[in-house]
């Protein structure tokens, strides 16, 4: 039990912070830039992110394993995942803005966002490439959901900060977004020693 | 853009290369431009990959609009580009098997490309079959034009080699091949063809 245990501790050290979906595995690099401007969004963001990815994965893993396995039908997995992940956005959305309407205002336009997400649908395909079970699944997609809030959450930071900052005309904006990207994902490159997976 | 008029194939096709380029314009897409950029062969392959994709997503839709109802479009569209990511998947998996083990994730994440939904929603379903095509060709032309030069500069002077030969036999800068070196260099290529594009226009 207690190996089992630190197992999942250590898959979710390695996708938050050693495998880091945006600064090693280059995911989700459209909503990264998109939402990092301002703390609230990234932080309203990485909230609902984080709930969406491990109820979809999940739903994914259960899919997977009790149906596309004995039915042999595993090569339609992309199909598959995408419709899971969009039925269930799509869901989530018209449930929470029937009986959580202040969750809604306040984390609904992030949901319409994360069907687009790449990590979303990366997380599925991973656990069903590396045949985790059930809880390696929820650990894993926990930890890449926690990875995803710490880039979101430093980025948002550090963005802040350079609105005021003189950046030459021609890489205002997404350029220069990506040179501070760049310097974090080296910083990110010294915790590549910590766990070996 | 219901009514293309005169808007000829070629200025179609030039506008995916230049004015809307997914990578460097828009800012779409970027996963795969650093994922599978450290070297040309990568970075072509999944260029043509997505072009592909794009092109065929195109065709069929502009094939089967009259017959998706509005307000399930999106779904649909989904269901045929994840149709065709198939394709080039399992395609890719049987006749490029040492690049597939690198960059399968990345080719079965071409799936989630805002650009190709974006494509289909705004050009296919209100065009017919002949200018849908030409503007897949434009945008996947543009798609893969960018990759290319992104892996161009990063196996060049991070391994001094391209397409695998080496050409450098000087100490190559290391730092680009690794993950932060391609946000440098997409960084870098970004400011540079913004820089480009407002000397072009006369600086508005």
């Amino acid at each position: 039990m207690s190996t089992e245990f630190i197992k999942l501790f250590e898959l979710i050290i390695a996708a938050s912070l050693i495998n880091n979906f945006v600064f090693t595995r280059f995911l989700g690099l459209c909503i990264f830039f998109g939402v990092s401007k301002k703390m609230e969004t990234a932080v309203g963001m990485s909230i609902t992110f984080t709930s969406v990815m491990m109820i979809s994965a999940a739903l994914s893993w259960l899919v997977f394993t009790h149906v596309m396995v004995p039915l042999d039908i595993t090569f339609l997995k992309i199909i598959v995942f995408i419709g899971i992940v969009a039925g269930f956005v799509q869901a989530s959305d018209t449930i929470m803005r029937k009986i959580a309407r202040v969750l809604y205002y306040k984390l609904g336009i992030y949901l319409a966002l994360i069907s687009t997400n790449c990590i979303i649908l990366a997380v599925p395909l991973i656990n069903a490439g590396e045949q985790y079970t059930f809880f390696e699944s929820l650990a894993f997609a926990f930890g890449s959901g926690i990875g995803f809030a710490l880039a979101l959450i430093i980025m948002a930071s550090i963005r802040e900060k350079l609105e005021l900052a003189d950046v030459p005309e021609p890489f205002k904006g997404v350029p220069i977004a990506f040179i501070v990207t760049g310097l974090i994902a080296l910083a990110f490159t010294g915790f590549s020693g910590l766990i070996r997976i | 853009m219901s009514q293309l008029g005169k808007i000829s194939y070629r200025e179609l096709v030039l506008n995916g290369i230049f004015k809307e380029n997914t990578i460097f314009k828009l800012a779409l897409s970027l996963c795969p431009s650093i994922a599978v950029t450290n070297n040309v062969r990568n970075g072509v392959l999944m260029g043509a990959a997505v072009l592909f994709v794009q092109v065929m997503v195109n065709i069929t839709i502009s094939l089967m609009r009259n017959l998706i109802h509005p307000r399930i479009r999106l779904p649909i569209f989904m269901l045929v580009i994840s149709g065709w990511v198939t394709v080039t998947d399992m395609s890719m998996a049987a006749f490029a098997p040492a690049a597939y083990k690198q960059m399968g994730l990345y080719i079965q994440l071409i799936v989630a490309f805002a650009s190709i939904l974006a494509r289909a929603e705004m050009f296919a379903s209100k065009n017919t079959f002949v200018p849908s095509m030409f503007d897949g060709i434009g945008m996947g032309a543009g798609f893969l034009l960018a990759l290319t030069v992104i892996s161009f500069f990063r196996e060049l002077l991070g391994k001094g080699s391209l397409w695998g030969y080496q050409i450098i036999n000087a100490k190559p800068l290391l730092i680009l091949v690794l993950p932060a070196g391609g946000f440098f260099a997409v960084g870098l290529l970004m400011g540079l063809f913004n820089w480009i594009s407002m000397k072009y226009e006369g600086r508005q």
